[in-house]
């Protein structure tokens, strides 16, 4: 079978995407034509500021040189114009006459500056800003001339006028309206801009309308409404794009702004698909890397022949690429009927942060100086988040909810090659920088994949995000809820959801009526799936182990060396002579090489061999231990401090009610681990306002706090209710730790779940509604009668899974 | 193919049974313990077999402990997944681990081992 024929019109970064995207689906469905109106390969345009202001070279903005077409049978036509599409016959045909048949036409036409028509506007010397041609221009320019005039003080028109006072030319900015970037910043942080771009040398015309372009054979200066006159050698025009139509609009497909196009990226005509700035899709144009880019991934699902993707629209930021200006902006920021402006300035600072509030939603944000958190902020303003809860504290930032993790450095901008962004890897700007230049990275999971920057702990997220947008361009994601993983397109909610509906038993169930795009799924979603399987139906769902991370598999937590560790539960961290000497003779009989106290009141045999693992647990199921679940997403300790019994400040029996606490929900498994203290009295020895569930006793009864956890973001517990008896304290357990079972996403710890769902919602299901904390109370105790067998005996009896612990074979 | 010398090529064409298939769960991975250091045999859903040296090529992690989708596994340390035909780390991750010829013949695991212990 002959292959089917693709042409692309446009060699730009969007066309060219979709090419690479589709390669990797469908690397033999097509024979590939590419016509490219400039002599170039495909260059990352985005990056055309730096390389004005002298900070990057053209070579480094390539992303797709001649060799690239050439290793994937490609065939490039550079500097070929197309100007006809016959649509009947299915030809291409460009400005020299060469004819082209296609099955398939991708448009990726890029877009267009727009030149206001003033007379003068044809005068060498007058340049847009869009392409290589325009930037050689400005840079010989700036070797002869003095002065140039940069009409337009957007985004666009500063990173001009930015790059050009770089080449050390004297540089005036006109700009229409008293604000610069009117559309992505308000007034105070557009004063703050502009001033700090003053400091730098740039001059400006504020409220200047142009009225002529000066000059015989050349620009010499620039004229105003109100007859004032600048010195010019070089204008800039930098006023707006506008989408490339002309060819689509020619051939008779559907355009308004720009060519129309559906969720699969396919125009009016069936049989050709558009991508990049010239799309017009659900009423939105973009010109930012990371829509575009989602784009070509959606477009070719298509072309490969899957048919599934949908592209749903992006939510976008914007980020000024000046150096050393730290500007984030997202959203609607200006307000209008039912918004609130929440208003941080600290001019001093040159910081400036306002939120834009919309029913208890960020609807907007800009941020100026400190705009570590503008990633953070993007997140709730995507996920609609309810910030009511936070609201308090929201301008300080995430730092103020907890998060350590980025060692108070905020402005990244101005931090040195060398400084560490990622504790955890080891992992320093300059690399993820190279990196990301290097390989062609567009997103955080790019960076994560590639450097592993904030791949592990994650609490560098918000300045690895910065360092992309510094380096990319712009930074943005897409509007759309995100998927468990790469194997399917439903959220975690979605999923759960259809377990419960459709009453799936199984993964495999699951990935079949969820239609998974891989056969097995991956080492990310089969875990979440067994636990959303047993968790909505204990008892008749058989536990895959093979789909559960090691440790929960040999109930055992694994070190680096492949030994395991082993901790026994000790209840309420009360223990006894003969359960001391117990665990000391079980070190000695298995050579334990370290044994440890453990932050939970337990000890920690450490250096385990796994086939010693069922009989170390056999002998301390004699001495009466059960597993501790040290290595579980589940119930991991009760602490207590010694309360009332002992304690002359103790209230009530602390250790006596965390005993029952810990009968009651060990062994049950959760979405990430759980953790619960119970303090004796308001000095809380027992940490208990930093546990998932911490009870504090006080003199007329007990406080019940929620969601706080140590680790990378400390997190303070917020205070769920106070109650009177032991019998509701364990009510109230059984009911929240219900409600985060049946509801958190897997791997989402109390903290982040109870900010994203708002402490108001935990409130209501666990205090407010009684008979739902009755019926959730009951679900907890009904799955832990199935949950309540200990896994260590059960391999030290009943030789369950042996084959985990002993090898297949000896070969001496 | 071309082999380095005879005694090499009478070496690789000695099958060592290792157990039975089904002593492998689906999924997932038995360990064999050799002088050469630890074989990691693989068993993937459709019942292919694979043998792997039991070291992730990125800080030795034991791969026999991974958790096992498609023809992959992924190390149960650092999460990178390693590709069982190949042993390569599979990309951006740059890496590989020793692979092994394996065999099932009426429900019996054979593998081939290198002769004397390799220098590792």
């Amino acid at each position: 079978m002959s292959k089917e024929k693709l042409v692309l019109i446009g060699n730009g970064m969007a066309g060219v995407r979709t090419l690479e995207e589709l390669l990797k689906l469908a690397p033999e469905h097509y024979e590939v034509t590419v016509f490219g109106a400039e002599p170039y390969g495909n260059y990352n345009r985005i990056l055309l500021s730096p390389v004005l202001a002298g900070e990057k070279t053209i070579e480094e903005i390539m992303l797709n040189d001649d060799q690239w077409y050439a290793d994937n049978h490609i065939t490039l036509y550079k500097g070929k114009k197309v100007v006809e599409v016959n649509r009947a016959r299915r030809e291409v045909i460009a400005a020299d006459g060469t004819v082209t048949k296609y099955d398939r036409l991708l448009f990726a036409t890029g877009s267009n500056p727009f030149i206001i028509p003033v007379p003068g506007h044809e005068l060498p010397g007058v340049v847009s800003f869009r392409d290589i041609y325009d930037v050689d221009a400005m840079l010989a320019a700036s070797k002869q001339h003095r002065h140039a005039v940069v009409i337009g003080g957007g985004l666009l028109g500063l990173e001009a006028a930015n790059g050009l006072l770089k080449q050390g030319m004297d540089v005036t900015v006109v700009h229409l309206l008293d604000t610069l970037m009117e559309r992505q910043l308000d007034k105070p942080a557009a004063t703050l801009l502009k001033s700090s771009l003053e400091q730098r040398g740039l001059k400006f015309l504020m409220e200047a309308q142009t009225a002529a372009i000066l000059g015989d054979d050349r620009v010499r200066g620039v004229r105003f409404k109100d007859g004032s006159e600048v010195e010019a050698d070089l204008v800039v025009m930098a006023v707006g794009i506008r989408p490339n139509i002309e060819l689509a609009k020619k051939i008779g497909l559907h355009c308004e702004r720009g060519v129309i196009v559906n969720d699969t990226m396919q125009t009016f005509d069936p049989r050709v698909y558009a991508v990049g700035e010239c799309v017009q899709h659900r009423g939105t144009s973009y010109g930012l890397v990371a829509p575009l880019f989602e784009q070509a991934k959606v477009c070719a699902n298509h072309l490969a022949g899957f048919g599934y993707a949908r592209y749903q629209g992006s939510v976008t930021s914007t980020k000024l690429k000046v150096t050393g200006i730290d500007l984030f902006s997202a959203g609607e920021f200006g307000g209008g009927e039912g918004c609130e402006d929440v208003v941080y300035k600290d001019p001093g600072h040159g910081v400036y942060k306002k939120l834009v509030l919309k029913d208890n939603k960020i609807h907007g944000a800009v941020l100026y100086g400190d705009t570590v958190d503008g990633a953070w902020y993007f997140q709730l303003m995507r996920d609609g988040t309810d910030v009511s809860d936070i609201r308090d504290g929201l301008l300080f930032g995430q730092a103020h909810l907890g998060d350590s993790g980025h060692g108070g450095q905020n402005a990244v901008a101005a931090m040195a090659d060398n400084a560490e962004i990622c504790g955890c890897n080891g992992v320093c700007k300059g690399t993820i920088v190279k990196a990301i230049t290097s390989k062609g990275l567009f997103t955080l999971d790019d960076v994560r994949a590639h450097t592993k920057a904030s791949a592990s702990c994650g609490s560098c997220t918000g300045l690895v995000e910065q360092i992309l947008a510094n380096t990319v361009g712009d930074y943005s994601t897409s509007s759309k809820e995100k998927p468990m993983c790469g194997c399917t397109d439903h959220t975690h909610e979605q999923v759960r959801k259809a377990i419960q509906s459709q009453r799936l038993t199984s993964i495999r169930a699951v990935m079949d009526f969820c239609e998974w795009h891989s056969a097995d799924g991956c080492a990310k979603c089969r875990p979440a799936l067994n636990f959303y399987l047993i968790a909505a139906w204990p008892g008749d769902v058989k536990d895959d182990y093979q789909s559960r991370f090691i440790n929960e598999r040999a109930h055992a937590n694994i070190q680096k060396d492949g030994t395991y560790s082993v901790v026994p539960r000790i209840w309420g961290g009360v223990t006894n002579a003969a359960e001391l000497r117990a665990i000391a003779d079980v070190a000695d009989k298995y050579k334990v090489p370290t044994v440890k106290i453990t932050g939970g009141q337990r000890i920690d045999l450490l250096g385990v061999k796994k086939e010693d693992l069922p009989r170390m647990w056999g002998d301390l199921n004699k001495a009466g231990f059960v597993s501790g679940h040290a290595y579980g997403k589940s119930l991991r300790t009760v602490k207590t401090c010694v309360g009332s019994e002992w304690c002359r400040f103790g209230t009530q029996d602390s250790t006596g009610l965390g005993i029952k606490i810990e009968k009651m929900t060990w062994g049950s498994w959760t979405p990430h681990k759980f953790k619960i203290a119970v303090s004796g009295c308001p000095r809380n020895c027992a940490e208990a306002t930093i546990k998932d569930y911490g009870v504090v006793c006080v003199d007329s009864g007990y406080e019940l706090h929620v969601g706080g956890n140590g680790g990378v973001k400390v997190r303070a517990t917020d205070l769920l209710c106070k109650v009177e008896t032991e019998e509701q304290v364990m009510e109230y357990c059984g009911a929240f730790m219900q409600v985060y079972r049946e509801e958190a996403q897997y791997l989402e710890r109390t903290a982040p779940w109870i900010e994203r769902v708002g402490l108001s919602y935990v409130k209501q299901r666990v205090v407010e509604d009684a008979a739902g904390r009755a019926a959730l109370y009951q679900r907890f105790l009904e799955s832990q009668q199935h949950a309540q067998v200990d896994p260590w005996a059960e391999r030290a009896e009943q030789g369950v899974d042996q084959h985990e612990f002993v090898p297949l074979k000896h070969v001496v | 193919m071309t082999v380095s010398s005879t005694a090499t090529v009478i070496a690789m064409k000695q099958w060592l049974e290792v157990g039975k298939l089904e002593d492998i769960p689906a999924l997932g991975a038995r360990v064999v313990r050799t002088p050469r250091g630890d074989v990691a045999v693989f068993r993937a859903n459709d019942d292919h077999i694979f043998a792997l040296d039991d070291r992730c090529p990125h800080k030795g992690g034991p791969l026999s402990q991974g958790i096992v989708f498609d023809h992959k596994v992924a190390c149960p340390l650092h999460n990178w997944c390693i590709e069982l035909q190949t042993g390569c780390a599979v990309a951006p991750d740059e890496g590989h681990t020793g692979s092994y010829p394996v065999k099932v013949e009426q429900g019996v695991v054979y593998l081939q081992l290198p002769a004397a212990p390799a220098a590792r």
